[in-house]
């Protein structure tokens, strides 16, 4: 076979095998060498809840897709160009998501009979059973080959067995023209601490290379070009970690010192996680006994004065409802991160959904609107926890902020920005007043009130979750309680002048808008431009801020003959939007599957439309 | 600065039943602050009283303080943030049996176990009250109640040994009507570092009336009671003629003068000591063999939360080659695009 080097805009790769093969780290290691190589990317880790489901069965597969490419990469793509598979189990579950025509690496020691059997095939020949005969499929020896690389390392089997990923991930360098120096440099790092593991590691990812190199299975070999993108010093980041980076960041900003009361799950527990790490710069976390008392350790630690956060997914929010209307009603800054996981109850833990924004809306008892904001992309959950801490604290409210478990997971690389860029954040503290402190007094044009911290002088007051009149007494006034209910869903109204306003992708005015929230972004983004290359009249508007909605959403929304709210969940936003701006018909795409969309199916949907 | 009681008392209206318990505590409180502060140095401004749900959870309105008034149960988990988020306040949690014991049973015991430097007044009436007389975790077995119309068929806990299976460092007991005492005890508890349990026996007028009478009643409190003070043999009784000694691995009330025990042979009262075994049997001390055991029980020094947190971060802190965000934004692997 006669091999071309083919020159093309972006290429999506998929790794599969074992949840202990480790797949993510060779996904992540691919991601991070074509980010260093100048190249666009975005991932998605899919891997199951078990941490060690039964070798070689289905249910233990764990896979890593990456998008790289030269621009406009904002999704981990579709279909795989290049699926790769380490054993039975890991091509049966994903041969799905492969490409058309496109590459196929396996790991010919893997597909034994007894393989085959634990995945479920019934026949001794996967490729016919799967009926994957058009795509190009490559069998290679990759336990045996790797076994062979490292028998001089001195390293047991199981550990040299365990090599085989980056044997592996030495092939996929070949085949996209990576370099290997940036993963030397991370091998060499990662061991430093044992280094008889550094030779080994970088010798198995030089024979991999080597090995694709050789072979005359691989075909055509692909070169991305590095993107052009903008001038600026640039790291990977993901979305659990942006979170936590941005709260650090309005914690600075802000001069309040932090506290994070939370509970692990899943997926949210790596926010806690990173923030735990970096207590120089002022933050306080607990590990708390659960989630209720995650919230109401924040809560009291508002009242006392600092920066207050819990970070949860939305089986833990459910538990929070309670004191999520305390912190309401006594008015105190709390950030609520909610990384959205498929539900309901347990749901699937580690896959992705937008299912939750009805909780975060209505899912407490009374008249209880807090405000609601969303995240488009990884990097982004930077910015989104950022203005929820500021919004939080400078409008003395609970903000929730709805991240998703495709967000948290996913990584990108991101222009690192200047803390000098980010507005200031002055919460309203009073330190004394004339006469005696009415802890809910308003401003008259914001109606916030003011923050009195415990220790100062003189504002000693009563707090809680009774209702209570504007000097802060305990009522139950009819008129009192009618008005309070009124100021506080007005204080949140009146957030809609202070938020952005909402913007167009696309064409200003015409057939279709594309509506859609979270991080969904990239998909519905990717979508649109492929329709306006099409000629269509189209439009895509993204909404970071829920409740309040933009002051503009209706003058955008009237410009539209058509509007589709596209969502991971079964019409949520949709819904709200019903009620909320009921003057406009909306249409729905919807998909409930743990995954996330995939641009042919908006696109699609669009088509489609009635 | 010199206090009164009058500073500490707020302009609210007491809206407790008329012979409600917790009138005397609230008392007893408001005794009780002018002499913390001027024991331990601290301002009107620094204190913290923070609630559940419940009768007793209505306290922060009636303290001119800073004051929270929570959810039922979470008292602990809004206390301990406080006190967290702030080391310098002096945290009180108001709270119930059924607030503490039942719906927040979770907070109170981790509350202990991390000990958080938080006094805790464990209100115990034994009984529902604010929602009109149901049974709660420290009913007699058999009561009869509104959602017991044929008895209670669980068994109470009794809060000291919780507080002490919890890895407890401070545990004390009241009647209600015992002012002075109870004084005492809110002081010690406000010179102890770490999580500081109060159970006051509380009498409901209206739902569960003499609950303690028992053991409060004039005629047998001597007799049925024991108050224990550090350094003191412990003798009772009305006529100080019966005393507590080991005998073996267990306690024995003994009468002095019979049998050849005397005054020697008494134990003598150690709340700071080590031995869990001894403290935990007083506790547990109950009629018709023992007389019950009020004062500060158990009153030992342990690390507390709060403070090694803080003194984590200040590590932390010292050690780190990271001290803003723009350092930690363009820490680790970056790469520049020119």
């Amino acid at each position: 076979m006669e091999r071309k080097v083919v020159d093309v805009q972006d290429v999506v790769i998929r790794f599969t095998g074992d949840s202990g093969d480790g797949m993510q780290l060779t996904g992540t290691l691919f991601a991070d060498a074509s980010a260093l190589y100048g190249n666009e990317i975005s991932t998605f880790p899919d891997y199951p809840a078990e941490i060690r489901a039964p070798q070689g069965t289905v249910s233990g597969v764990s896979g890593f897709q990456v998008h790289i490419g030269q621009k406009d990469v904002k999704t981990p793509g579709d279909l795989a160009d290049v699926l790769v598979s380490m054993n039975p189990a890991a091509l049966m579950a994903n041969a799905k998501f492969a490409k058309p025509g496109g590459s196929i690496i396996l790991d010919q020691d893997s597909f034994d009979e007894q393989g085959l059997e634990k995945a479920g095939f019934k026949t001794l020949d996967p490729i016919e059973e799967l009926n994957l005969k058009d795509y190009n499929v490559i069998w290679a020896p990759i336990t045996s080959l790797t076994k062979e690389s490292l028998k001089e390392s001195g390293m047991d089997m199981k550990s040299i067995i365990r090599c085989k990923n980056i044997f592996t991930l030495g092939m996929c360098y070949f085949m996209f023209g990576r370099p290997l120096h940036f993963t030397e440099e991370y091998l060499k790092k990662k061991f430093a601490k044992k280094p008889n593991l550094i030779e080994p590691n970088i010798k198995v990812l030089n024979d991999g290379y080597n090995y694709a190199h050789n072979t005359h299975a691989i075909g055509n070999t692909y070169t991305i070009a590095p993107a052009k993108v903008e001038k600026g010093v640039y790291r990977s980041i993901n979305g659990n970690q942006a979170t936590a980076w941005g709260l650090i960041a309005a914690a600075e900003k802000s001069g309040r010192p932090m506290f994070v009361g939370s509970y692990p799950i899943t997926p949210a527990t790596a926010i806690l996680e990173e923030l735990a790490i970096h207590k120089n710069l002022n933050v306080k976390t607990m590990q708390c006994e659960d989630e209720i008392s995650g919230i109401c350790t924040s809560i009291g630690a508002a009242y006392a004065g600092n920066m207050a956060v819990t970070t949860t997914s939305g089986p833990g929010l459910s538990l929070k409802s309670e004191a999520l209307g305390l912190a309401f009603i006594a008015e105190l800054p709390l950030v609520i991160v909610d990384v959205q996981r498929s539900g309901p109850s347990t749901g699937i833990p580690t896959k992705t959904e937008q299912t939750d924004l009805a909780q975060a809306l209505y899912g407490r008892n009374g008249e209880c609107p807090v405000m609601v904001m969303a995240a488009r992309t990884p990097s982004d959950c930077f910015r989104a926890a950022f203005y929820a801490a500021k919004y939080a604290m400078e409008h003395m409210m609970p903000v929730i902020f709805l991240s998703e478990g495709y967000l948290g997971n996913g990584s990108e690389p991101w222009k690192i920005p200047s803390m000098s860029d980010y507005t200031a954040i002055n919460p309203p503290i009073i330190t004394e007043c004339n006469g005696k402190f009415r802890p809910f007094e308003r401003d008259p044009k914001t109606f916030v009130r003011h923050w009195a911290i415990p220790g100062t002088p003189g504002l000693e007051h009563r707090v809680g979750g009774l209702e209570k009149t504007p000097g802060g007494a305990v009522s139950s006034d009819p008129e009192v309680h009618e008005m309070m209910v009124k100021n506080r869903a007005e204080k949140l109204r009146k957030l809609s002048e202070v938020i952005p306003p909402l913007e167009v992708i696309g064409k200003e005015k015409g057939d279709v808008l594309l509506v859609g929230w979270g991080g969904t972004y990239g998909h519905l983004y990717t979508a649109v431009n492929q329709l306006l290359d099409e000629g269509m009249k189209v439009g895509f508007a993204q909404f970071d801020y829920i409740n309040p909605l933009p002051k503009n959403t209706a003058e955008i929304f009237k410009n539209y003959k058509k509007i589709l709210v596209c969502e991971l969940n079964s019409g949520q936003f949709a819904d709200y939007l019903r009620a909320k701006l009921p003057e406009f018909k909306y249409q729905q795409f919807n998909k409930v599957q743990g995954q996330p969309f995939m641009v042919h199916e908006i696109v699609e949907a669009v088509k489609n439309l009635k | 600065m010199k206090y009164t009681q009058q500073d500490f008392k707020s302009d609210q209206i007491v809206k407790w039943c008329p012979g409600c318990g917790d009138h005397a505590i609230l008392a007893a409180v408001l005794r009780a602050m002018p002499e913390i502060c001027e024991k331990t140095g601290m301002t009107k401004e620094q204190f913290v009283f923070v609630s559940g749900i419940g009768c007793s959870s209505r306290f922060p309105y009636y303290m001119n303080t800073y004051g929270f008034h929570g959810i039922h149960g979470r008292a602990g988990a809004l206390a301990t943030g406080m006190k967290v988020a702030n080391p310098n306040l002096s945290v009180w949690q108001m709270t119930g049996d059924g607030d503490a014991l039942a719906i927040g049973g979770n907070h109170f015991i981790h509350e202990i176990r991390r000990n958080i430097d938080v006094n805790i007044i464990l209100f115990n009436n034994r009984i529902y009250g604010l929602t009109k007389g149901q049974y709660s975790p420290t009913s007699k077995f058999g009561m009869v109640t509104k959602t017991s119309p044929y008895g209670t068929v669980e068994y109470p806990f009794t809060p000291g040994e919780l507080v002490l299976g919890a890895r407890g460092t401070f545990f004390a007991r009241s009647l209600d009507s015992e002012l002075a005492l109870n004084q005492e005890i809110m002081v010690r508890a406000a010179l102890h570092k770490g999580t500081s349990v109060m159970e006051m026996l509380v009498n409901c007028m209206i739902y569960n009336n003499g609950t303690h009478a028992d053991i409060s009643d004039r005629e047998v409190r001597a007799d049925r009671t024991i108050i224990l003070r550090d350094g003191e043999p412990m003798i009772f009784g009305k006529n100080k003629d019966k005393g507590i000694v080991l005998d073996g691995l267990s306690l024995k009330v003994v009468k002095i003068g019979e049998n050849g025990f005397t005054e020697k042979n008494i134990l003598v009262h150690d709340s700071k000591s080590d031995n869990f075994g001894i403290h935990s049997m007083l506790v547990d001390m109950k009629g018709p063999d023992f007389p019950v055991a009020l004062g500060v029980i158990r009153d030992v020094a342990d690390k507390t939360y709060d403070e090694s947190l803080h003194k984590q971060v200040a590590e932390v802190k010292e050690k780190a080659k990271i001290h803003s965000m723009d350092e930690l934004l363009h820490s680790g692997a970056t790469w520049t695009v020119e």
